[in-house]
């Protein structure tokens, strides 16, 4: 029993490691794409960035899972998710996708505004290009001081991959919750809660460690 | 020939007049103080021979070489900027180290990557660097920082990183080396190390422009001094004659309240 419970709650860790990972690698590079969108010096441009960032941020991300998995089948009359776990699956990380990336878009803009215009200015009257101002000077500045934020926003997403289950996708707590149907128990669905502490807690410490590794200079 | 030949700059920031018609002449060699109370002009003449503001009208000839011309209208490629701009440097108020880098890295990174654009970097890559290490180097000793060289900038007193950045500005072998209120940010006992390392300068004939409220410090380095206000130069002499013998009203007043301002310092301070 005991070894049945760990089986499937492992699966379902599994998944919501899957979703966890995509979502970060969909959601670091699109958000650095929205916030170059959004300090665009071409207004329609900015202003469309701005009022989607405002949806995304603006609504509740178990309501964007539903629209964006629903969504084209019951409007557009084509679900293009396709039928099944994986449909499901691929709608959640999308969603899942758009949305973090519409944070992380806020916090680069944050960093990248946060590094002093003298920075900038002390390369170019070194004769620097832009580029080599931006990677040589620049970026480790606003990598140092987006950490912090960053790394919230990573624990809660280490939590709202929970939120896939709306639509369906077998994540931890839905392996969790089965057990309650299947053999009238419920600890499983409260021994997820022990996964997410050690994922979270695993994370933390190595966000901490980047944190220290940036420790010898000051921003 | 003049190092530098600034004529008839003006610059507006939307419907102020920064700059109305400033110019005058750098020979090699000399220090050029440029006095004035805030809002003057100042920095921003300083900016625009640093090419980061772009004058409304006027020249900026090099020795010889006009580098910025309003009127031929030509926009200029990054490339050709960058290449212009080396003929300045320039130490800003807030010194803008890069925190990320030591003393040592500060001085040496534009150096290196200018570096890597010479058509021999390959085969003497090793030689060429070990050259910019040694000037660095040589450069942190002049400024008095050889046993700092490898501290962060976070790690420095504010004299200390100012004397970096005037080593880092020195490290492209600038023609004219501009200071924009070197002192202004530093604590009243900071600013004296920083004024000795620019007075040695000056010793060494280093063709200077320096803009700055330490009117004694002015007074004593600069071979000519030129008095800004609301974008104008109004007076223009060495510094016996602009100190000592000022023939503008403006002047004038403003030398009186500035040491009246001198006074009233000096009087706190003994209280």
């Amino acid at each position: 029993m005991l070894q049945q419970v760990f089986i499937s709650l492992n699966e379902g860790f599994l998944k919501t490691l899957e979703i966890f990972i995509l979502t970060l690698l969909g959601a670091f590079p699109l958000g650095l794409i929205i916030c170059f969108g959004s300090m665009s010096h071409f207004l329609p441009l900015r202003y469309l960035v701005k009022f989607i960032v405002w949806c995304v941020r603006g609504t509740p991300l178990m309501l964007q899972l539903l629209i964006i998995y629903y969504g084209p089948g019951l409007i557009l009359g084509n679900n293009w998710w396709g039928n099944g776990a994986s449909g499901r699956f691929t709608a959640a990380v999308v969603a899942f996708i758009i949305n973090y990336a519409c944070y992380f878009s806020e916090i680069y803009r944050g960093g990248i505004e946060g590094v002093p215009r003298g920075q900038y200015e002390a390369g170019q009257v070194l004769g620097m290009t832009k580029s080599q101002i931006f990677f040589r000077v620049i970026f480790l500045q606003v990598i140092k001081r987006i950490i912090p934020p960053m790394g919230n926003e990573i624990i809660t997403l280490v939590k709202d991959t929970s939120l896939a289950r709306v639509i369906a996708v077998y994540e931890i707590i839905w392996s969790g919750q089965a057990f309650i149907k299947s053999h009238g128990i419920i600890w499983p669905l409260f021994f997820t809660g022990v996964y997410y502490l050690l994922f979270s807690g695993i994370l933390t410490l190595l966000l901490g460690r980047l944190e220290k590794k940036l420790e010898y200079f000051r921003v | 020939m003049s190092v530098l030949e600034v004529k008839n700059i003006s610059k507006s920031f939307g419907e102020t007049q920064v700059l109305k018609n400033v110019g005058f002449t750098l020979e090699k060699g000399e220090v050029i103080a440029i006095i004035g109370s805030s809002g003057s002009g100042k920095t921003t003449l300083l900016r625009c021979l640093n090419f980061l503001e772009t004058p409304d009208s006027g020249q900026i000839i090099v020795n010889g070489e006009v580098l910025f011309d309003a009127s031929a209208g030509t926009k200029f490629s990054e490339r050709e900027i960058r290449k212009k701009r080396l003929h300045f440097g320039l130490v800003f108020q807030s010194f803008n180290l890069f925190p990320q880098y030591t003393a040592l890295a500060n001085v040496k990174l534009a150096c290196e990557l200018l570096a890597k654009e010479r058509e021999d970097y390959r085969e003497k890559k090793k030689l060429i660097l070990q050259e910019i290490y040694e000037k660095a180097c040589d450069l942190l000793r002049q400024v008095g920082l050889a046993n700092k060289m490898h501290l962060y900038p976070h790690q420095l007193s504010g004299g200390q990183q100012q004397r970096v950045a005037i080593a880092r500005a020195l490290a492209l072998s600038p023609d004219v080396l501009c200071f924009d209120e070197p002192t202004s940010a530093l604590d009243p006992e900071l600013t004296g190390e920083v004024l000795k390392v620019m007075r040695s300068l000056a010793e060494k004939n280093t063709t200077m422009v320096i803009v700055t409220h330490e009117m004694q410090f002015a007074r004593e380095v600069a071979d000519k001094v030129i008095f800004m206000d609301d974008g104008v130069i109004v007076e223009t002499g060495t510094p016996d004659e602009v100190f000592g013998n000022p023939k503008q009203e403006r002047t004038i007043r403003f030398l009186e309240r500035y040491s009246e301002l001198q006074a009233r310092d000096n009087t706190e301070q003994h209280l």
